[in-house]
């Protein structure tokens, strides 16, 4: 039992997500349950606007819960102090970053800022990570490239290369496949299965490729108007969850092949 | 990420250059003093005549520190916010201090008359426009600060403190309406900016205040570099946004603020500066773009400086056209050039 709860990285218990202003409370989602394994890709869907990025930036600590309980490797997530979660979590965003004159090294190298001291001075152990996570990203040819230089996928892997740099035990990525070829959708998410199980990070992803996700995560977490599930994506599928996660008119789910079809 | 090392040599030849033109600056004026008498003046006090060395030591040497300092303050300055607002139109004036300034100015010239007789003589002594200067931008800072503690969005933050420009500049149009015409002539000439006639013991205040901004900017370096990639990235990897924002918002005052006090409202060197140096040194590293960018500010304010006495002549031209006129067909040159706005 203890080895279980050692193997868990991130939990949420009761969770509910939304806004709160001082006069209203905009409630997003609730009692989400959520246990995410060390080594594990977890693939996020659900459909637009039912609240995948507000559950991502709230399990990332960028926004508070409204109830319940958030708790990254057995700690209480609100307990960390900023830099003691930044070498815990890492995240990648939808936003561009504000820069696009950084070199790509340049960017990868920001990661290292929970480690460097108050100059920002790069030790050879953060020059190794920095040149790990070009080369597991397979960007080191991209290294003095400017990032208004690259294409859509290459900058998604040096995003990626950006939070491994960062060295934490999670990952978080909102909807990293966006803008990509088919092509580059399936070799972003295959490196991201290459992490969790090669160096055994435990990777959350939000993603609208239903079907790449179902046959590349070990888990995934299905949000529905009615509630979020998460388990192993096959007994997804038998206990029919797939099929509310959109309205039913115009696409139906077939569960022989886990991918959407469009209705004849 | 490029160190120190790569941009050595771009280092040496600034500093070189700016030795090279505070020289030459020294050397010009309205008076001509040949040039080893100007080395001997600095050096060893052993001068032909000793009007030349009252010139150099209390005339030209303070005019030439204030153009270093305010050149290099506000080049940094404007850096600081270009990054803060992840904007290439920010400048060291954005939040208003400027404006904050001339009202504090046009309020002490322009009021005096309103205040009349003694009061108004006794305003319009020596330090005086600085010290008007000075408030005027204290005030804009506080109000600027009091409204970064309640507002979480940076952008709220550029939009409020153009507000507060608009507001000080309609006070000034106002109070210009009701003066005579010597007053607005006093008023323009100070708005016109001027790094002569500085007081030794003005050039040590400046010196103080310039130390502690660049102090403060060089230690939020970390930060500016972190915040490249937008508050959420920056936060994500530790940084304290409001902390952040305020170190940045004060070493900003602090430089702006003082030379605006002391020089007048220098504009253009702030959000020029930045621009010209990031053609030159391609890195978007503030450890090496902070010094960088306060060499070129200094270098740029000293030929500004130099071509503004007119050499040889009677007349001293004001200092804040020269900088555009200077300033301006350099940033067009570069950018029609490179066709691209780096940031």
């Amino acid at each position: 039992m203890t080895s279980e709860i050692e193997h868990i990285v991130l939990r949420a218990n009761a969770l509910s997500i939304g806004y709160a202003t001082k006069k209203n409370r905009n409630l997003i989602a609730e009692s989400i349950d959520l246990a995410l394994p060390k080594g594990n890709l977890i693939g996020l869907v659900g459909a637009n606007g039912i609240g995948k990025s507000t559950l991502l930036r709230t399990l990332a600590g960028m926004q508070a819960p409204l109830e319940g309980s958030i708790s990254l490797l057995n700690r209480d997530l609100l307990d960390y102090a900023p830099m003691e979660l930044a070498s815990k979590l890492s995240v990648v965003l939808t936003e561009t970053p504000a820069s696009q004159n950084l070199t790509v090294s340049e960017l990868v190298s920001l990661g290292r800022q929970p480690y460097t001291n108050w100059m920002g001075k790069l030790t050879s152990e953060d020059l190794l990570a920095i040149s790990h996570a070009l080369e597991i990203t397979d960007t080191k040819k991209l290294a003095e490239r400017k990032c208004f230089e690259l294409s859509d996928g290459q900058r998604q892997r040096v995003y990626i290369a950006r939070a491994l740099a960062q060295d934490t035990p999670i990952i978080i990525l909102d909807e990293p496949t966006t803008h990509l070829d088919l092509y580059h959708r399936a070799y972003v998410l295959k490196l991201l299965k290459r992490l969790a199980s090669e160096e055994k990070k435990t990777i959350l992803f939000s993603t609208h490729e239903v079907d790449l996700a179902i046959q590349l995560s070990d888990q995934m977490i299905v949000m529905t108007p009615q509630a979020t599930y998460i388990d192993d994506p096959c007994k997804l599928i038998e206990a029919g969850c797939f099929e509310s996660l959109f309205p039913k008119e115009i696409i139906q789910f077939d569960k022989n092949n886990g991918r959407f079809t469009i209705k004849p | 990420m490029e160190t120190s090392q790569t941009y050595r040599g771009y280092f040496i030849g600034l500093t070189g250059l700016l030795v090279v033109l505070f020289l030459i600056n020294m050397s010009l004026g309205s008076v001509a003093i040949p040039f080893k008498d100007v080395l001997a003046s600095l050096f060893t006090a052993n001068v032909s005549k000793e009007s030349w060395h009252y010139i150099i030591i209390d005339y030209r040497l303070p005019k030439a520190l204030t153009a270093i300092m305010a050149g290099g303050g506000l080049a940094v300055s404007g850096l600081l916010m270009q990054t803060l607002f992840r904007n290439p139109l920010a400048g060291p004036f954005v939040l208003g201090l400027s404006s904050g300034a001339s009202l504090g100015v046009a309020i002490l010239i322009l009021g005096a008359g309103v205040f009349g007789g003694f009061f108004g003589s006794v305003l319009l002594s020596e330090w005086s426009l600085v010290i008007a200067s000075a408030l005027g931008s204290f005030l804009v800072l506080l109000a600027v600060l009091a409204v970064t503690f309640r507002i979480k969005d940076t952008m709220a933050i550029l939009i409020i403190g153009l507000m507060f420009g608009s507001v000080t500049g309609a006070v000034v149009a106002v109070l210009s309406y009701f003066s005579n015409a010597e007053q607005l002539q006093q008023f323009i000439f100070w708005s016109f900016g001027s790094l002569g006639n500085q007081s030794w013991y003005g050039v040590f205040i400046l010196a103080l205040c310039f130390g502690l901004g660049i102090v403060l900017s060089l230690a939020s370096s970390k930060a500016l570099n972190g915040l490249l990639l937008g508050e959420n990235y920056a936060k994500s990897m530790g940084l304290r946004i409001k902390r952040t924002t305020l170190m940045i918002i004060i070493a900003t005052s602090i430089l702006a603020g003082s030379i605006t006090a002391f020089a007048g409202p220098i504009a253009f060197v702030g959000l020029a500066v930045p621009h010209i140096t990031r053609q030159f040194f391609k890195t978007s590293n503030h450890l090496i773009l902070l010094p960088a960018v306060l060499l070129c500010g200094s270098i740029l304010m000293l030929i500004c400086d130099t071509v503004a006495q007119l050499p040889f002549s009677e007349y001293t031209l004001p200092i804040n056209a020269i900088t555009s006129l200077v300033g301006a067909p350099v940033v067009i040159w570069l950018l029609v050039r490179k066709r691209k706005l780096l940031f």
